[in-house]
């Protein structure tokens, strides 16, 4: 006689949880390493929905945004890369605000609203900001980190991804001119 | 020259000024007791709430020692709301609300938040079960092996003595 035969048998619910708790803590860890390295969106990648509340209380949604190319940009006060690419990015929107079929949007990333609105002042930023509130924003676009700058056809479909700033205007003008040709 | 009547004007004159100060400087000192704008929290009552808060930019580092810029804004933040009057949990509740729970060292147990708080305690139950289960069937099995050890030998004191007897 063994000790191993006189161990009495764990009944089934015990065991029956504790392979659930296992299978459900793996599942989880899984699906969190799959969105943690699945990067950034992509060209040809449908462009999440998302609606944003700008400084001044306007509310953008994506019946907003419908059969328009729209440069999403995100960016931060305290992002020192962000000031290479704000003039840039503002006379850009100055050259097409006028045509209506272009939308500039830019979704500040954990900052501060004092701060934000200062930033905006200097660098006399018109086109529409706002927060990303609970970092829902650059969640959906699973955004790693500032300046990124996504632009979205009209069909809806991410065309572009800048990471990093822009370092010239033409950069942003050529992108934005071939999905106006196309 | 003075006369009289121009000294007795001057004494009206210094009543009049001493009556005003009496008058209007306890009331100026109240109004500016009023404006005096609130205290800057010390930096001990803004690090104990920034070391609850981590920047998502800088991961694992709490608030309270992250060097960036970002940070430093934050702290700024926080030091704003204490001057406006924000309990440490409204501040919490803030930063939440405009960065989301995962700026928090203890996020709140929603969503699946929950498991953080479920996962430890039902593991640890369940390794103090088994802990328990194996301690018990180890027990068991050395006094098996005890009686086990015991009976054998009575047996083979047995066989000796029986083998000599014959």
């Amino acid at each position: 006689m063994t000790s191993e035969n006189s161990r009495p048998p764990i009944a089934f619910w015990p065991r029956a949880l504790a392979w659930l708790l296992l299978i459900g803590l793996l599942t989880l860890v899984a699906l969190q390493l799959r969105t943690s390295q699945q990067g950034v969106l992509t060209s040809g990648e449908p462009a999440p929905e998302f609606t944003l509340t700008t400084f001044d209380g306007q509310e953008i949604g994506p019946a907003d945004l419908q059969g328009k190319i729209v440069v999403v940009n995100f960016w931060a006060s305290w992002c020192k890369p962000c000031e290479q690419e704000a003039e840039a990015l503002q006379t850009a929107w100055e050259m097409y605000a006028s045509r209506g079929d272009v939308v500039f949007l830019g979704i500040d990333y954990v900052d501060t609203e004092a701060e934000a609105l200062a930033y905006l002042e200097r660098w006399e930023i018109t086109y529409p900001n706002g927060p990303d509130l609970r970092t829902q924003i650059s969640h959906t676009f699973r955004m790693r980190g500032v300046p990124e700058t996504f632009i979205i056809n009209r069909e809806g479909e991410i065309a572009f991804v800048k990471i990093g700033p822009f370092t010239s205007l033409e950069e942003i003008t050529s992108l934005i001119d071939r999905l106006l040709e196309s | 020259m003075f006369k009289i009547s121009d000294q007795q004007t001057v004494i009206k004159i210094f009543g009049f000024a001493l009556l005003l100060l009496v008058l209007v400087i306890p009331t100026s000192m109240a109004y500016a007791q009023g404006e005096d704008p609130p205290p800057t929290p010390h930096p001990d009552e803004i690090n104990a709430i920034a070391e609850n808060l981590y920047c998502p930019v800088c991961e694992n580092i709490p608030l309270d020692v992250c060097g960036t810029a970002a940070c430093a804004q934050w702290r700024q933040q926080i030091a704003d709301l204490l001057t406006q009057g924000y309990s440490e949990q409204q501040i919490y509740d803030y930063f939440a609300e405009q960065y989301g729970d995962a700026v928090l060292a203890a996020p709140p147990a929603r969503g699946i938040n929950w498991i953080i708080y479920v996962l430890p305690p039902v593991a640890i139950f369940i390794a103090a079960a088994l802990l328990l289960r194996s301690m018990r069937t180890a027990r068991t099995a050395t006094l098996t092996n005890r009686t086990q050890g015991a009976i054998g030998k009575e047996y083979i004191d047995q066989l000796e003595a029986d083998l000599k007897n014959r």
